[in-house]
């Protein structure tokens, strides 16, 4: 055999090499088997990215269903409850051009909380099978109340009510939610003149 | 002599202490109304305990804490909870939070309180508990809950106790007048905390800039094992982590506490209220703050009670309230301007400064940065101030967080070099507290993720066992009509025979559906035809038959509600329907009669 081939380069050659084929093929063979994804990464990382409100405004029933259309090509501006900053990091991530939000599918807007008035609910439970995340507490012809910690300000239960008793109740400013501004980077344009600077400082006073 | 290491930076701005520190401190009075802000310090709010209309006494616990990271609050003197409301406090934003108003009555009555004098026969547990209870919270500036940096974590050695008497900001001379004239409370409290602690050794940081305050602990802590240990002046060292580094040589690890080297560090505001707290019972109701700024005409130290109004103090101090003069709490280097002078001092309140125009002018507007890097020679914590500013403008928080901006302990010594005047502080604030939003909301949205599954987990599970009954039913029914076909041998499938009548009729309805309608038809014309064929007068007797049965009828009900007493109502309505019948009966009579005649 070895004489064989010793005679034959070009017949060690081939064989070598298909030798060495064969051994990495099952390397990676066993590899692919071994360290498998399970899952679509991508529409893993495209689901983190989305606020999860559940709300379907973009059209899909659910923020995965629409992870996996963006993964499948769908445009990354449908989704009102991100905002700007959630196209923004969709953009990032799929290495594709930021498009301002389809005003088709709604407008960004405050964050709010659903709120049943308590005293005009029937105990319909319409609203209970409507909520995503079943943040809605309450059963038959009983009162139902929305768990504010976990609602997302989807707005699906407001609509199937046939009392119209939930409002959405917008996010209001307060100490828990007030932060410090970012310095106005443009304000170094202006107030150049000291008078206009003397001015700006007593207007700012003022406002404080 | 021990060895003093220095840390990364630093800035030498003027002093401005020796306005304040000449004089000795001065017991501010009691105010006519206090008002206790129930979150005055990191963590959640405290939970009233008192009414409106209540009278309290001087320490008595009007506000107890909810959860680990909380303190209580305590009223500051006696007098009558008058509302508890939102009221602005101390705070930049200048919103207002939920508070308790007290009218003060004047006679200071104490509650009943007493200390431990000899502290060591406390157990460190027991001590603990009544540091938290006395409400004590950092008095540096953060008015982080003493207790809870003072509990020990499980496997944590502390092998050095720090108390921070380095006051490195211009301004403030609080610490200062409080070594000066109450050392012994300060290396009491020290005394206190080593025992809690039980650290190898315990050093009191004092920058050299204080020479009356380093003699007086020095005479108060001889024959202790407390070290009064003199520092370089320098700007920040104050901050916990450059002080531990002065002192200790160790740098705290980024993101970590000194806790994580072996460290505690506490503030000699705190010790002398540890002291206060244990040997005489007293809680945190009152603190040293500084008024200072050439717009107060008697610049000094106050002893004042929590909840104070800042214009009350402020007016002890002499202010000028000038041409719309700021007030700044805190001092010229991390304080912030204060919305409102209702505000009351709070238990972090170590200075009130009110400066001029000319002393503290508006900051000339920020230029474009220049990349000088004079940012980052000064910063305390080792950072890259530029590129940081770079990020923070372009929202880049992922950069910033790479860039350890979260280390950053806001000194505003970047600022204070810039020569662009650019508030790079302010940059660094807004966007630490955009990462912490952003932060919240992403836990939120995976929190709403995890239910959204699980609810689409349920509902598919409640399907499927619907479904499965369904197949059970079927199999059963089907199993059932087997048996039946076997027991009866050549019998028909009673399933197959119900299934085919059905069929059966299905075909016959279909079958005779247009015939039925069609017969419809011809009955309705069939009918019409009768009724037209039919003479008039025919017609008027059966009305006339017809209206007069219901008369009957009608006069039947009304005997009959008459004898069971109904109410008058009913028998109203029947009377009114008997007229009512007896006059289409004479209409049905007339109509007949005159069918007959014609």
């Amino acid at each position: 055999m070895f004489e064989l081939l010793a005679q034959h380069p070009l017949l060690a050659a081939v064989l070598t090499l298909l030798l060495l084929g064969a051994v990495f093929g099952a390397i990676l063979g066993f590899a692919a088997v071994r360290f498998e994804t399970e899952g679509d990464p991508i529409v893993e990382q495209i689901n983190a990215i989305l606020p999860q409100t559940q709300c379907g405004q973009c059209g899909y029933p659910g923020c995965r269903p629409y992870a996996e259309a963006i993964a499948n090509g769908e445009a990354i501006n449908k989704c009102p409850p991100g905002g700007e900053a959630g196209i923004q990091a969709l953009a990032d991530l799929l290495d594709v051009e930021a498009l301002p939000l389809d005003a088709e599918h709604g407008e960004e807007q405050r964050k709010a909380v659903a709120f049943i008035r308590e005293d005009e609910c029937i105990g319909c439970t319409k609203c209970i099978q409507a909520c995503p995340v079943d943040a809605i507490l309450g059963a038959a012809k009983q009162m139902h109340t929305v768990i504010a910690s976990e609602c997302t300000g989807c707005d699906l239960c407001v609509e199937p009510c046939p009392v119209d008793c939930i409002d959405m109740l917008y996010e209001q400013d307060s100490l828990h939610n007030w932060h410090w501004p970012l310095p106005d980077p443009t304000s170094h344009r202006v107030e150049i003149i000291a008078t206009d600077r003397q001015s700006a400082a007593r207007s700012s006073d003022e406002a404080a | 002599m021990r060895k003093i290491s220095g840390f990364h930076g630093g800035i030498h701005p003027a002093q401005n202490k020796a306005q304040s520190s000449q004089t000795p401190i001065v017991f501010t009075g009691i105010p006519p109304q206090l008002v206790f802000p129930l979150s005055q310090h990191i963590g959640s709010a405290a939970r009233p305990v008192v009414s409106v209309g209540q009278r309290v006494l001087k320490g008595q616990v009007i506000a107890e804490p909810v959860g680990f990271v909380s303190v209580p609050v305590h009223a500051s003197t006696s007098g009558t909870v008058r509302a508890i409301e939102e009221r602005v406090i101390a705070h930049p934003s200048g919103h207002a939070a939920p508070c308790i108003v007290l009218t003060s009555d004047g006679a200071d009555e104490w509650v009943e309180h007493s200390g431990v004098a000899d502290y060591r026969s406390l157990s460190p547990g027991a001590l603990l508990e009544r540091i938290r209870g006395a409400g004590i919270a950092g008095m540096g500036g953060a008015g982080f809950p003493a207790a809870v940096k003072l509990a020990l974590q499980p496997g944590k050695k502390i092998d050095t106790l720090i108390i921070n008497g380095t006051e490195c900001e211009p301004y403030i001379t609080a610490d200062d007048r409080l070594m000066r004239e109450r050392a012994a409370q300060v290396i009491q409290g020290a005394q206190i905390l080593a025992y809690l602690v039980a650290p190898g050794e315990t050093l009191v940081g004092v920058e050299d800039d204080k020479p009356e305050s380093l003699a007086a602990l020095r005479a108060a802590a001889a024959g202790s094992a407390i070290e009064i240990v003199e520092i370089p002046t320098k700007y920040p060292s104050g901050g916990e982590k450059q002080l531990v580094e002065i002192l200790t040589g160790r740098q705290v690890p980024s993101g970590g506490l000194p806790a994580d080297i072996g460290v505690i560090c506490q503030n000699v505001g705190t010790a002398a209220a540890v002291y206060q707290a244990i040997i005489h019972g007293r809680p945190l109701i009152s603190r040293i703050t500084t008024v200072t700024g050439a717009a107060v005409r008697a610049p000094g130290n106050f002893d004042v009670l929590l909840g104070t109004p800042m214009h009350f103090l402020l007016e002890r101090a002499g202010w000028d309230p000038g041409d719309r003069q700021r007030v700044i709490m805190g001092g010229p280097m991390m304080g912030f301007t204060v919305a409102s002078l209702e505000a009351p001092v709070v238990k972090t309140t170590n200075c009130l400064l009110a400066p001029t125009a000319t002393e503290l002018p508006t900051p000339p507007p920020a230029q474009a940065c220049i990349r000088c890097g004079m940012c980052a020679q000064v910063c305390p914590a080792s950072l890259l101030p530029q590129q940081l500013f770079w990020f923070a403008q372009g929202r880049e928080f992922d950069k910033l967080e790479q860039h350890n901006l979260f280390d950053c302990i806001e000194c505003g010594a970047c600022s204070w070099v810039c020569p662009s005047n650019i508030p790079l502080v302010q940059y660094y604030r807004a966007s630490k507290a955009e990462i912490v939003h952003l932060r919240r909301d992403s836990d939120k949205a995976e929190h709403s993720r995890l239910r959204f599954e699980a609810r689409q987990e349920r509902l598919a599970r409640e399907e499927q066992e619907k479904e499965a009954k369904r197949a059970a039913r079927r199999e059963a029914a089907q199993q059932r009509a087997k048996q039946a076909h076997e027991g009866s041998g050549t019998e028909e499938d009673p399933i197959q025979a119900a299934i085919e009548r059905a069929r059966a009729k299905q075909a016959e309805a279909q079958q005779g559906a247009p015939d039925a309608a069609q017969a419809a038809i011809e009955r309705a014309r069939q009918a019409r035809d009768d009724r037209a064929s039919e003479a008039p007068r025919d017609q008027a007797r059966l009305q006339l038959e017809k209206a007069q049965q219901r008369l009957r009828v009608a006069q039947a009900k009304l005997a009959e509600c008459r004898q069971s007493d109904a109410a008058d109502q009913v028998i109203e309505a029947l009377e009114a329907s008997i007229a009512r019948l007896t006059e289409k009966v004479t209409a049905a009579q007339r109509q007949l009669d005159a069918a007959q005649e014609a």
